[in-house]
């Protein structure tokens, strides 16, 4: 046998007592003394002799609700009782818990079939176990609730009670895996772990982390992008008292004080001489100009079908346009910050980072040690998004600490976050379309001109893809679903000096506007209803008409008629969920009022329907901001907006009334996170233009 | 550097910072209450409300040497007195936090609004809340939350809806 078939026995004296719970000492059931020992069939769950269950989660609350759904879905497979889980966020170790990073809304998706296997492995065994105590066949016992029992005899014993028993057995390579319809917990709406600690102010945040004899440091980065510190007036803040150091590091100017509000204050005084930067002389304009001209020439092809230059040429009904897209900033609620202790031969960071993996390479690199002799404990992060899937504040902690030689809190002000983000990256869509006599479209070209987040940040070209193309920034835009008979999508990738990153859905949000708003426009031109011009270009039964059918359905959509309010539709596949909405809008003081929005998933099987569905608004809202309010703009090689007086985002007097439906699936779990966002923009858009007449090609919707 | 004396979640404390601090930096950094948050450092987020005498005040922008005297500062850590307060119960019920970063901003705003107006309709709540920004859009659930409350506490008071 192999020595990793067996078992990690360990004992829970002194380990595992956290998070304040009451722990007896003898088991709830039985009332006998409780055995020592813990059992851990794998990385995932570990059955404690109080009957209580660890199950580890590896991948970051970010308020998408990790923390709760991927122990449901290792409970269910367990037959765990859901009173008597404990979720336990682990730290980054990818040898133990595989690639940790949390984006593309795929942590569900991701974790479905290995925590099922890891779930129902331990429940084999621990029926097992039970089965050998009474010395009976394992097929008469049943497993329910965190307990076995024997049905014939009534016996029965809880988890707690077998784990020192099933911590001797055989790993089972196969595991049975239950049926849907044998679920108890997956489905079914559970409150989310973390919320009693989120409503009392205990959840640590990164920010929250205290340490004996901590220091408290900011940042001051190039305002144009690239710049160096050439010097620095330290009298510039001799007047601010508890300011024990400052100097330069990597990425811009460290000011290291007794408290935050000692650094953020010399941090807005201090007098800075700046090298100019890559960015010099970029404005918002040249970027637009840029984008525009580079949209002129044909790109990478990533898909072709028929002959588009054809379909074009033997057409008299074409449509031609363009749509825009500009910046975007994350601007999370907790601005960027991170503690970090460097020791001689030992680094500990406490982070809340959406990519543990890479913030534990990062802080040995910055520390100079290796990624053994590094910790990293991963908070909770207020608010993601894509941005805390970099890692440059842990690296600037990790640097000014082995500096000070002390633990250090680096807090960076709202103003520095908001003007050194990596931004979603600007684009531009041309969108050409032709009908035929019968009005029937038999043409579709979508040309995208943008820079690639892929080759600013990672690879170098050419790209190691099939496609010779950044195949992250043609996201929804290459996977369109309509069948139409000549079809040409191409990236033409452009330079750009201003960082760029993955913000909430990524291209999705860009692709999906131009996609759904051209879409509109064309289903105007054939003189059809929006809904029913895409039911055309559809397979009656594919998921993409299921979605549509059951939004146009639940809204009323065709027999909508308002003199005030109008509605606009749009759908978008991404992260591998099926999204359909509708919008319905006024106009009032020369602004757009969304009343409602209803919004169909298929996401396949629903793990948490509750927290699912506030993804998705989630998401709707996110992309609100984006469609209504905010936006970043370059001057001078520096980002303008600064806070949220400037960069405004939705609050509750603009949220409309959001209904969620879900496609009732078996099929397995998609993303949830991002998938409700692309839509959102396309489908007001396509409202306000039923309202007025007028066609927004660019965000957000200002009249003006 | 000057010492204050705070009357903070029913406790005495005395601190010895500078007088422009403002009472976010005095209440995470030196009294160790790290529920109230930082989130933009000029009074537009509202992650940092905490109450003063019970009003729902921004304590990023609120210097220490501003406060009267003998004024009672209540934060996340002291709304609940004898455990929870109905609006954290209402939290509770609702499971509204998603981030939860924004949270105790939001709850110390509601909680101040509905002493204020325990009866409030719709626009009342929108017009209370709309300066507590929240990233993640839990605002359908935040406003959820406080028309349960509020029907909440007219029980108690033997309101007049039944």
């Amino acid at each position: 046998m192999n020595r990793r078939d067996f078992i990690k026995v360990t004992s829970t004296a002194g380990s595992g007592l956290i998070l304040g719970f009451y722990l007896p000492s003898t088991n709830k059931l039985s009332g006998k003394p409780l055995t020592s020992t813990a059992f851990e069939p794998n990385a995932w769950i570990k059955v404690q002799p109080d009957n209580f269950v660890r199950i580890m989660v590896a991948k970051s609350e970010m308020g998408q609700g990790v923390v709760t759904s991927l122990p449901m879905i290792v409970a269910d497979e367990m037959d765990l009782d859901w009173s008597q889980v404990i979720a336990e966020k682990a730290p980054a170790d990818r040898k133990k818990y595989g690639w940790q990073m949390t984006g593309g809304s795929n942590s569900v998706s991701g974790g479905w079939k290995k925590l099922r296997k890891a779930g129902a492995t331990a429940r084999e065994m621990l029926v097992s176990a039970a089965a050998q105590e009474w010395d009976v066949s394992k097929n008469e016992c049943t497993s329910k609730l965190g307990t076995v029992i024997h049905e014939s005899t009534g016996r029965v014993l809880s988890y707690g009670e077998l784990a020192g028993k099933a911590s001797t057995l055989v790993i089972p390579k196969k595991p049975k895996l239950k049926s849907k319809n044998e679920f108890t917990i997956i489905g079914k709406d559970k409150k989310k772990k973390d919320t009693p600690s989120k409503i009392n102010g205990t959840a640590e945040f990164a920010l929250d982390v205290q340490l004996d004899g901590m220091v408290y440091a900011t940042v001051i980065h190039s305002p144009v992008f690239g710049g160096e510190v050439k010097s620095f007036d330290k009298s510039s803040v001799s007047d601010v008292s508890g300011i024990i150091n400052i100097f330069i590091i990597e990425r811009g100017l460290a000011i290291v004080a007794e408290n935050t509000w000692a650094a953020l204050k010399a941090g807005k005084k201090i007098k800075i001489d700046w090298s100019d930067g890559d960015s010099a002389g970029v404005d918002s304009k040249k970027i637009r100009k840029d984008l525009m001209k580079a949209s002129e020439k044909k790109g990478s092809v990533v898909r072709k079908e028929g002959n588009v230059k054809k379909a074009l040429a033997s057409s008299d009904n074409i449509h031609e346009v363009i749509y825009e897209s500009p910046l975007q900033a994350h601007a999370t609620m907790e601005p960027m910050n991170c503690t970090a202790y460097v020791k001689k031969d030992q680094c500990e960071v406490w982070a809340g980072t959406q990519d543990a993996n890479g913030a534990r390479k990062i802080a040995a690199k910055a520390s100079n040690l290796s990624k053994k002799q590094v910790k990293v404990n991963v908070t909770y992060l207020g608010g993601g998004f894509g941005r805390r899937a970099h890692n440059d504040f842990v690296e600037e902690a990790v640097e000014i600490s082995k500096v000070m030689k002390k633990p250090v809190k680096l807090i960076w002000s709202r103003e520095e976050d908001m003007q050194h983000d990596y931004y979603r990256p600007a684009s531009v869509h041309v969108m050409k379309g032709a009908f035929d006599q019968n009005n029937q479209l038999t043409s579709w070209s979508h040309r995208i001109a943008a820079p690639s987040i892929l080759f600013t940040q990672f690879v170098k070209i050419p790209f190691p893809f099939k496609e010779k193309a950044d195949i992250i920034s043609v996201e929804g835009a290459k996977h369109l679903p309509y069948e139409i008979p000549n079809m040409q999508v191409d990236f033409q990738m452009t330079k750009t000096t201003i960082p760029l990153w993955f913000w909430r859905s990524v291209y999705n949000s860009q692709n999906a506007f131009a996609n759904e708003c051209f879409m509109d426009e064309l289903s105007e031109k054939a003189g059809k209803d929006p809904v029913q011009f895409r039911l055309d270009l559809l397979p009656k039964n594919s998921r993409d008409a299921g979605v549509i059918n059951l939004v146009a359905e639940k809204s009323g959509w065709t027999d909508f008629n308002n003199d005030k309010i109008f509605q606009g539709f749009s759908c978008h596949k991404s992260f591998g969920t099926w999204v359909a909405q509708v919008a319905r809008v006024s106009i009032e003081n020369n602004q757009v009022k969304v009343h409602e929005v209803h919004c169909a998933v298929d996401c396949g099987t629903l793990i948490n329907p509750a927290n699912a569905k506030t993804q998705i608004s989630s998401g709707i809202i996110y992309g609100l901001s984006a469609t209504l309010k905010s936006k970043i703009t370059v001057k001078d090689g520096r980002i303008v907006e600064s806070n949220f007086d400037d960069f405004d985002v939705i609050r509750m007097d603009e949220t409309p009334d959001i209904h969620v439906y879900f496609v009732d699936s078996d099929e397995d779990p998609t993303g949830l996170g991002e998938p409700g966002l692309p839509p959102i923009a396309p489908a007001v858009t396509n409202a306000v233009y039923a309202a007025t007449g007028k066609r927004f090609r660019n965000l957000p919707i200002q009249f003006g | 550097m000057s010492e204050f004396t705070l009357n903070i979640n029913g406790k005495q404390k005395t601190v010895n910072v500078d007088e422009d601090t403002p009472l976010l930096w005095v209440i995470r950094d030196t009294l160790g209450y790290t529920g109230t948050k930082f989130g933009c450092g000029r009074g537009l987020c509202g992650a940092c409300t905490i109450h003063i005498d019970g009003e729902a005040t921004r304590s990023c922008v609120t210097p220490i040497d501003n406060l009267d005297e003998d004024v009672e500062l209540t934060t996340i850590e002291g709304l609940s007195v004898e455990n929870p307060h109905p609006i954290q119960e209402a939290w509770l019920e609702g499971d509204v936090p998603q981030c939860g970063y924004c949270q105790s901003g939001q709850i110390m705003t509601a909680a101040a609004f509905l002493e204020r107006n325990p009866n409030p309709e719709e626009n009342d709540i929108d017009t209370a809340m709309k300066m507590n920004i929240c990233r993640c859009g839990t605002y359908p659930e935040i406003k959820e939350a406080i028309l349960t409350a509020a029907n909440g506490s007219l029980a108690n008071k033997g309101g007049s809806d039944e």
